[in-house]
């Protein structure tokens, strides 16, 4: 301020002879009126806000404050680094022995490189339970930035009494989650707990607050759109396997992470049943069998990047960084932001042929769809005969749905999963059909196929994001509708010149003509192979054109642009939502 | 002379300054025409070439207003000298540099006066230089008949010997008895070297150091050409045990005037191929240098030479003696250093010869001229591995940056960054060029510049290339051709990478990582920087492996660097036992230029990083590092099996496949040969197993990281 002062005097004596000036020649030019306006500097403009300040830092005032504050800080810094190692030193070595990371070193490692963690509540649990110590109250929250996305971060320490919720754990965690919920922040859980602290049951379990709030939060995000992503990196036991099951997507570590209501030794004490941890709730057992789990990690540090990649295609806004893959600029794409596949795209004809008896390998075919061939497979071990998974399109995200075999419950319950994912990311959906149809028999309808394909076909007529479908072989039966056929509302539906279209295979629809004992008509079967035939389909219009299969890539391209309304942008902000209503899903 | 493939050039400031000269010289050279009558002026020429000769040659013309056309085939459509001329035609397929009618005809279409040949491809094809010359096209280049007789080893020594050149002491005769042999070893003098007629690649050749050796050598030699070539005859000549390559460039005009524009020493080569070119030669008395040029020019005169060619001798360090090998009737890769000690233009004499004007310089002038100049030295940078055989190497070329050119240093390249250096020809990327006042001069200079060369994609020698220049035997010009055998230790020998540039690679990782999700600079403004009390969050371990240049996995040098950062750009680091505390470290809006300054010193360094590998130049070095793979990767991704397979280690056609499916094979046992870039490599088995499939037959042209052979899975088994 004090510098200031000079200046404006000068500005004054400088500017008087000016102001004279003016006057003399608006004397001689009637028509200019105006005197010559003053030149601020927005440098000088801003002195006018900046705070003085009169701290003398040599005064005996300062140094005592200063001496006695920075003892205080030292005080809590000494406390706060105590605190921040975790449990004892013995369960530390021995978490670290199994070939885990530590709670604040998984964090470290899940969040982007350059960038900060703000932890919360790190005091929690401090001095709070007599004789016994809580370090951070055994689990660590905070905010913290993955693939570019502001998240919040609540991750287990088991190394603290086995990561059991103390009544401190569960206040801090539903702390995290409402700041989750006022910020609409995505939630990312590290789970490594041995659930409730049992002999503080009654102050954990019971009350609106207590452990159960945990799950319904959970619910209540995902349905307000604030995606929940969670990786098993230890036991989840009993209340705790909800954290996961309740996800959106869930990674699991093999023979480290466990999922169960209730472990070996209940089951046991409950049953009878003498079964291994691995074998009742192992990743082998929930990423394949059961599919509670989604994607089946090696490590710590493969979950993590597993994490990050969930993140990355969660359609997130572009708040701080880059989300959405293909965001970056690529090198090898010409600048244009996303790679062309690494595969030939002119290898498809080679790769499919025109014998549909012939299994057609799916994830070829994506390779040589998507950007980068990059493809994130969503429950790739679980209901194989249906491929899922996120990619992107010149940029533009997408999910994409494809056959690999006959539709079985698991597949269909996967769909079904998947298109809730991407409806509610907004995320547009690719159907690559190659369906002969559901799968039929005892087992099948015992299994509830029937109900079971309905969710998926309920999934896919109520999604409300932008569908295309290619026919890359066979599109029949209930498969049909299953995989987004022309009667649920693609926004484009395209052939492969191998495409065949009919209710069922031209043998097996003479073959049940007989077995209901109808005259078979003896052209039937070749008016079937006519009638299947892409031309046949695309005379009547029951698609959008037939392509050759190396140019997928530009239909799907072209189709996407259109759904953008033609600015080629993505989702604007105002798209963003859950608008999706869906129908009852037959359980 | 053996290096004959086609290359490329870079502009630089050198040769502007070279051309002024020459340009200097132009009044007194047409005064000075005895028949003007004779000259016919190039209005357009076709340079029937590709890469930095095809620049090289462009640029003379361009400065003498000369139209070129340029022709490029369909793997060189983008390169550099394809570009260079509005007048681009496409001959197709990567073999038409070689199909002479083609381009004779495009000349004609294009209204050309005259071809420039180049260097390799078709330079020395008498037959070309012919049809040219029926077709009423002036081929840049000898006569057809001195490239025929030049081309003709029987008939050149013949002539040489005639013309008073000295050739190699030998016998080339029909009576191949064993007696007969041995008496003419005799007459020659032990050493002597036996050679098979048809022999070549090394094939059939046998050295008899005293007469008790003779005859067990030349029965082992006859015995190896009747198995390799199916033809027993010998020719026997004196073996020269510590020979030098000297040559003499020679220039010729149509009025039968002939000079020498010095020597060049090209010992040092590998794979029969130069790789550092100096002029003057040294550790070479006048007396001998002057009898060189003099018998280079009676070597040129006796073939009735016209332009640009080359005289090379084997010189014998031990006696001092000097032999006839051959004439290059042609520009030499090596042309540049000639010029530099000249301060000429030897493609602009070349044209003015074709023009029929006589040679701009008088010997007495070029003699009193080189001296003046000092000494320049070329190093020709090649895509290739040293520590593997020099094998050659392919790649786009994801960084380049050259030393800044200047009179004294020349760059002659056909690529930027970006291009691709392909299998289908010589993967020579540049030739820099520097000239100083005296040999130990021009070598520092020479080292300074190597260092300042910055390329990553390809594997180059730039390493090598500046082991050389500080090699003391080679400092001391005790140059000879065995030099990179003779000194193989010195020359490979294994080099620790220092901590800082661990650490640096490690910076530059996690910058870029936050450069590409745009972190820093936007949202919170202090990204990076610790939070609160307690733990930061921010302490990784980045782990990196350092690739053994010899290509064995077991040589791979891994390190971890422990990175915390403690603030925007800020570090504190521990590598290899030692601790950085504070590091400050930015890199550059390209994502390359890292800066970083360590509690001890401020570095610099260039960081490439394209997939897993990491080129670091730090201080003038190349390091090649590459990004550790993590602990998961093998099982997530599926690696083992990667692992039961043998890979082309480049682009590559399979020539044949020595082996067997179920054929039980030994580690280094031969499975197949590819050949890439003309060259033929076997392909040896990394371990003992049996062959579960041939993957590639012959015939089958391999994209880089393809199969060629599968092993059965021990652990399956």
């Amino acid at each position: 301020m004090a510098s200031s002062l000079p200046f404006r005097y000068q500005l004054t004596v400088l500017l008087r002879p000016a102001a004279k000036f003016a006057g003399r020649r608006r004397a001689q030019c009637p028509y200019q009126r105006r005197r010559i306006a003053t030149y601020t500097h927005s440098h000088q403009a801003a002195q006018l806000s900046v705070l003085p300040t009169a701290v003398d830092t040599l005064s005996e005032e300062y140094k005592t404050n200063s001496q006695q504050f920075g003892d205080l800080m030292s005080q809590l810094e000494d406390l706060h680094g105590k605190i921040a190692q975790g449990g004892p030193q013995k369960a530390r070595d021995k978490h670290v022995a199994r070939g885990k990371m530590l709670p604040r070193d998984r964090v470290t490692a899940l969040i982007d490189p350059g960038t900060s963690f703000l932890e919360l509540s790190q005091l929690a649990g401090y001095n709070l339970y007599p004789g016994e110590d809580v370090p951070a109250g055994g689990i660590i929250t905070g905010i913290g930035t993955v693939e570019g996305v502001t998240c919040i971060i609540i991750a287990n320490d088991s190394t603290v009494k086995g990561g059991t919720y103390y009544p401190i754990t569960v206040k801090k965690h539903l702390r995290a989650q409402t700041i989750a919920q006022e910020n609409r922040l995505p939630c990312i859980y590290l789970v490594d707990s041995g659930g409730a602290n049992l002999p503080h049951q009654a102050s954990v379990f019971p009350d609106a607050s207590h452990f159960g709030r945990i799950f319904y939060n959970q619910a209540r995000l995902s349905s307000q759109g604030v995606p929940q992503l969670s990786a098993v990196l230890g036991p989840c036991t009993a209340g705790g396997a909800y954290v996961p099951s309740m996800s959106d997507e869930s990674v699991i570590v093999d023979k480290q992470g466990h999922i169960f209501l209730a472990g070996p030794p209940l089951v046991k004490a409950a049953t009878g049943e003498v079964v291994s941890a691995e074998e009742l709730g192992g990743a082998a057992t929930h990423a394949e069998v059961s599919g509670v789990a989604d994607y089946r990690a090696v490590d710590d540090a493969h979950a993590l990047v597993l994490l990050r990649r969930c993140v990355r295609n969660l359609n997130w806004p572009r708040g701080v960084g880059v989300s959405g893959v293909g965001g970056a600029e690529e090198e090898g794409s010409g600048g244009r932001g996303w790679k062309e596949p690494i595969y030939d795209v002119e290898e498809l004809p080679g790769i499919v042929g025109t014998s549909l008896r012939r299994q057609i390998p799916i994830h070829e075919v994506i390779g040589r769809i998507v950007d980068g061939s990059e493809f994130a497979e969503f429950k790739p071990l679980y209901g194989t005969t249906l491929v899922t998974g996120f990619a992107a399109i010149y940029g533009q995200p997408v999910g994409i749905v494809a056959n690999n075999g006959i539709l079985f419950s698991e597949s269909a319950l996967k769909g079904a999963h998947f298109i809730q994912l991407c409806a509610q990311r907004r995320i547009p959906l690719i159907f690559l059909q190659n369906i002969s149809g559901f799968m039929v028999g005892a087992d099948a309808e015992r299994g509830g196929i029937a109900k079971n394909g309905a969710k998926l076909v309920t999934a896919v007529a109520c999604a409300d994001v932008p569908k295309f479908t290619v026919v890359v072989g066979s599109s029949a039966g209930a498969g049909n509708y299953g995989m987004c056929g022309r009667a649920y509302s693609p926004r484009l539906l395209f052939l492969w010149p191998n495409a065949k279209t009919s209710v069922m295979g031209p043998e097996q629809l003479s073959a049940v003509m007989e077995a209901v004992g109808k005259t078979v008509d003896p052209d039937l079967k070749a008016r079937i192979v006519r009638e299947s035939d892409a031309t046949f389909s695309s005379a009547r219009l029951w698609d959008d054109g037939v392509i050759p299969p190396s140019h997928t890539r530009r239909v799907l391209g072209m189709g996407l642009m259109a759904a953008y309304g033609g600015k080629g942008e993505g989702w604007r902000e105002s798209d963003r939502g859950t608008d999706t209503r869906w129908g009852v899903f037959r359980m | 002379m053996s290096t004959m493939l086609p290359l490329r050039v870079q502009r630089s400031n050198g040769p502007a300054i070279l051309l002024n000269a020459v340009f200097r010289n132009k009044r007194w050279q047409y005064t000075a025409a005895t028949k003007p009558s004779e000259t016919r002026p190039l209005r357009s020429i076709l340079i029937a070439n590709r890469g930095e000769i095809a620049l090289r040659v462009n640029r003379t013309a361009s400065e003498y207003g000369i139209r070129t056309t340029t022709l490029y085939t369909n793997p060189d459509a983008r390169s550099q000298h394809a570009l260079s001329s509005p007048f681009a035609v496409n001959l197709g397929l990567p073999t038409a540099y070689l199909n002479g009618d083609r381009i004779i005809e495009v000349a004609k279409k294009q209204g050309c006066d005259g071809i420039h040949p180049g260097y390799g491809f078709l330079s020395e094809n008498s037959a070309f230089a012919e049809k040219c010359k029926l077709a009423g096209l002036v081929f840049i280049g000898p006569p057809a008949d001195a490239i025929e007789a030049m081309g003709n080893k029987s008939r050149s020594k013949e002539i040489m010997t005639n013309a008073g050149v000295p050739c190699i002491p030998g016998y080339h005769g029909t009576n191949q008895s064993p007696e007969y042999l041995a008496s003419e070893a005799s007459r020659i003098g032990f050493p002597v070297l036996l050679k098979a007629v048809k022999g070549g690649g090394g094939k059939g050749m046998r050295i008899a150091r005293t007469p008790e050796e003779f005859l067990p050598q030349l029965e082992s030699a006859k015995s190896e050409a009747r198995n390799s070539f199916g033809d027993d005859a010998m020719l026997v000549e004196k073996y020269i045990t510590t020979p030098r390559h000297v040559e003499v460039q020679i220039f010729a005009d149509k009025h039968g005037n002939c000079v020498a524009l010095g020597e060049r020493d090209c010992s040092v080569q590998r794979r029969h191929q130069k790789i550092l070119e100096e002029s003057p030669a040294p550790n070479l008395d006048e007396e001998t240098r002057q009898d060189l040029w003099d018998k280079a020019r009676k070597a040129a005169l006796a073939v009735g030479y016209e332009g640009a060619g080359t005289v090379e001798f084997i010189f014998d360090t031990t006696t001092g003696a000097f032999f006839f090998m051959e004439m290059n009737t042609r520009l030499q890769v090596e042309h540049p250093v000639t010029e530099l000690v000249t301060g000429e233009d030897l493609v602009h004499w070349q044209l003015l010869v074709a023009q029929g004007a006589p040679l701009p310089l008088t010997q007495s002038a070029i003699r009193e001229r080189i001296p003046q100049h000092g000494h320049a030295i070329e190093a020709r940078i090649y895509a290739e591995n040293p520590a593997m055989g020099f094998l050659p190497s392919t790649g786009r070329l994801t960084h380049l940056r050259t030393p800044t050119p200047s009179p004294t240093l020349r760059i002659d390249a056909g690529f930027a960054q970006g291009d691709e250096v392909s299998s289908y020809y010589d993967p020579m990327i540049a030739k820099l060029i520097v000239r100083g006042p005296d040999r130990h001069a021009a070598l520092q200079k020479l080292h300074v510049a190597l260092g300042e060369y910055e390329i990553a994609g390809p594997t180059t020698n730039i390493e090598f290339l500046k082991r050389l220049c500080v090699s003391p035997a080679f400092v001391a010009g005790e140059v000879e051709t065995g030099y990179i055998e003779k000194y193989r230790d010195e020359l490979f020998a294994a080099e620790k990478t220092p901590p800082e540039v661990w650490a640096q690679a490690a910076l530059g990782v996690l910058l870029q990582e936050a450069q590409s999700r745009q972190v820093l600079g936007r949202g919170f403004g202090e990204a990076g920087s610790k939070i609160g009390f307690g733990a930061d969050y921010q302490a990784r371990e980045v782990h990196l492996v350092e690739v053994a240049a010899d290509g064995k996995p077991e040589n791979n040098v891994a390190m971890t660097v422990k990175a915390r950062q403690v603030g925007p750009g800020r570090f504190a680091l521990e590598v290899d036992g030692r601790e950085f505390v504070p590091v400050l470290a930015e890199l550059g809006a390209n994502g390359k230029s890292l800066r970083s300054f360590f509690p001890h010193t401020r570095l610099g360094a260039t960081f490439v990083r394209e997939d897993e590998q990491i080129t670091l130049f730090q201080q003038g070095r190349q390091y090649r590092l590459q990004l550790g793979l993590p602990n998961w990767a093998e099982e997530a991704l599926g690696m083992k099996t990667v692992l039961n397979s043998v890979l082309a280690p480049m682009p590559c056609k399979v020539l044949r496949v020595e082996v067997k499916e179920g054929e039980i094979v030994k580690k280094d046992q031969a499975l197949v040969v590819i050949e890439s870039m003309k060259m033929e490599t076997v392909i040896r088995s990394p371990q003992d197993g049996i062959v579960q499939k041939v993957v590639h037959g012959a015939g089958d042209m391999c994209k880089a990281g393809t199969a060629l052979v599968e092993f059965i899975d021990e652990d399956s088994k």
